[in-house]
């Protein structure tokens, strides 16, 4: 009888097979990484916490105007409103966090309180970090937008969106103009159902717990579109680098048009509920202010910058797809509070509608995506006749399409602001670096600006006026 | 009407990492208002890109992308960094918004800001070991660590 032999060296970690470095010795100083000894040596162990007052620099506590805003001095706060003798007795540090029903997913807020008033933050993020950048450069270009699309889980197909537009500025192929309107149509499909899902969980931030079921009703509609489209509710890949994986069903427009006509006097029950409630507006009222330049200081964008008054929408700025041919407002808050936050939001449900309904009536015949042999398989009918349109798919769908040498920034309005993408190729077919700019995790570096000096409760509020996905921030 | 292409003929400058900080200031002078994105780039195995004459390839690329708002254009800054002496001064006085942007080139990269107020890791635990972005970072190379994981019970 033969037992099978027990090894351990199957087990044990391939420590030793680190790939080559050979390459690097081409620079003037090979890489001293090499080793995991080197590793360690150059890891600092800084803790990411947020430290007691009598803990940290006199510097740092006036430059903490905010907590972890961190202006230089004098930029925000006049530097004598902050008190640095305060002794660590009269203040609290408290964890908000890493679960807690209003972080929006695994957000930790280390929050210093003097009683009930916020003096500095820190949000402490990673808890879903799953190295998203590092995927990216394992997979071909078209398996990519099945990994980017897992990001910003509330806008899926933005991601996707970004990360294609960057290839194809890569591959310098241009787009059919069906291809372009189908994106249009799907991605403000989607900031409508973003921003639906955003007032449902704010209106539940601010214990109105009816908008929470209304804004989910109203999304569900919006995702059985999505779900009958693309064939998945979330996480699509239906754009893809070279237009979209199918075109739209059949009697789309009506789907699309039931949806426009549901959702747009259900926005006037909201104003209802929330707007025009002096409760609602107390609480949101003069909340979480920002000013221009402290949100273009902190690269803020998107709702957040657009509160504080500068009108700065990517769509109409530096257009991509066809957004030059349509008609739509950027709406502007003033004060930069929390209302201010909500009513852009709102409003911008009403304009990505009006874009909606001008896509059904503009939406031209065509081809969903390039007829570009090196980028698109062959359609499903040649598989079956030819054997070099089978190797071709074959090859498509294996060893992906290379794309030519060379670096890109591409930026996209997602409904959380700039999304862009910084994509590098060696002439390869996978992606040499790709870098994904999440607007929340810029936007987060708002909210301890946001949050000094406000009462806890507020705080809440703040956080969720910022909008931040977990998924995107960490990657 | 032909469409403008995204990303095509960028205007992209190339300083040394002494003149990194003159430079991106004469650009916030100039009226870029806003730097919208700050990563950086391990080119350990891909050595031979291409580069204008003058600059010298290094082992690492700190890419920032600034943003003007008033004059509607973006400029891109790709400052070179060697590998055995991996630092770059921070923006943060020019750009507070970098703080979070630069902490996770630090993380990821190991790429050392002087000057950043918190130099320290923002995705990873602070206990984890290396820099995974880094190319000779193996991927399933270390075993998945877990801060101060307890025992089955």
């Amino acid at each position: 009888m033969s037992e099978p032999e027990v090894t351990t060296e199957g087990v044990s970690h391939p420590d030793t097979e680190l790939p080559d470095p050979v390459s690097g010795e081409q620079y003037d100083e090979p890489s001293p990484s090499g080793t995991s000894r080197g590793l360690v040596i150059e890891t600092s162990e800084g803790a990411q916490e947020l430290f007691p007052r009598r803990q940290t620099d006199p510097d740092e506590l006036r430059r903490e105007a905010g907590a972890v805003l961190r202006l230089p001095e004098g930029v925000v706060v006049n530097a004598d409103d902050i008190d640095i003798e305060q002794t660590d007795d009269e203040t609290m540090i408290i964890n908000m966090g890493p679960q807690h029903p209003s972080t929006h997913g695994v957000l930790r807020l280390m929050i210093e309180l003097d009683g009930e008033t916020v003096l500095r933050t820190k949000p402490v993020i990673g808890y879903l970090h799953t190295g998203m950048e590092k995927t990216a450069e394992e997979l071909t270009y078209v398996q990519g937008s099945t990994n980017v699309t897992r990001m910003d889980y509330l806008s899926p197909l933005h991601n996707e969106l970004v990360l294609s537009l960057a290839v194809e500025a890569l591959l310098g192929v241009e787009m059919p103009a069906r291809a372009d309107w189908i994106r249009m149509l799907l991605v403000e499909l989607n900031r409508v159902s973003s921003h639906l899902m955003w007032m449902a969980t704010n209106g539940m931030d601010h214990a109105s717990t009816s908008m929470m079921i209304y804004g989910f009703r109203e999304r569900e509609m919006i995702l059985a579109f999505f779900e009958k489209t693309t064939g998945l509710r979330m996480n699509h890949n239906f754009i893809r680098p070279g237009g979209t994986a199918a075109d739209l069903p059949d009697g789309w427009e009506d789907d699309v048009t039931i949806i426009c006509d549901t959702v747009l006097p259900r926005l006037d029950e909201y104003d209802e509920l929330l707007t025009g409630q002096p409760l609602f507006r107390q609480r949101s009222e003069g909340v979480g202010n920002l000013s221009a330049e402290e949100a273009l200081a902190l690269s803020l964008t998107g709702p957040l910058l657009r509160s504080t008054g500068v009108p700065w929408d990517l769509r109409r700025s530096m257009p991509y797809l066809r957004y030059d041919e349509v008609e739509f407002d950027v709406i502007v808050g003033t004060f930069g509070d929390n209302f201010d936050r909500y009513s852009i939001r709102l409003n911008e449900i009403r304009e990505s509608i009006r874009i909606i309904r001008q896509v059904v009536e503009k939406m031209p015949a065509g081809d969903y995506r390039v007829q570009d042999k090196k980028v698109t398989p062959p359609p499903r009918g040649r598989i079956d006749e030819s054997m070099e349109a089978l190797i071709h798919h074959f090859k498509v769908f294996t060893e992906g399409f290379r794309v030519p040498e060379g670096e890109v920034y591409v930026a996209t309005e997602s409904p959380r602001g700039e999304l862009g993408c910084y994509l590098v190729s060696d002439g390869g077919p996978k992606p040499f670096r790709m870098h994904i700019r999440g607007p929340s995790f810029v936007n987060l570096q708002g909210l301890p600006l946001m949050m000094r000096g406000g009462l806890l409760a507020d705080a809440v509020v703040a956080c969720s006026s910022v909008d931040p996905v977990m998924g995107e921030v960490d990657r | 009407m032909a469409r403008r292409r995204l990303g095509a003929a960028p205007e992209i400058l190339f300083p040394t990492r002494v003149q990194y900080l003159d430079v991106v200031g004469s650009l916030k002078d100039e009226g870029f208002e806003t730097c919208a994105d700050l990563c950086a780039v391990d080119y350990l195995t891909h050595p031979g890109r291409t580069l204008p004459d003058g600059v010298v390839a290094e082992r690492f690329e700190v890419v920032v992308n600034l943003l003007s708002l008033s004059q509607v254009r973006r400029v891109r800054v790709r400052v070179q960094v060697p590998a055995g002496d991996a630092e770059c001064p921070t923006l943060f006085d020019l750009y507070p918004g970098t703080e979070a942007m630069e902490r996770e080139a630090y993380d990821l990269f190991g790429i050392v800001f002087t000057g950043h107020p918190d130099m320290t890791r923002i995705l990873l635990p602070e206990d984890w070991e290396g820099h995974p972005l880094r190319k000779d970072y193996g991927v399933g190379r270390v075993p998945v660590q877990f801060k101060g994981a307890p025992g089955p019970r």
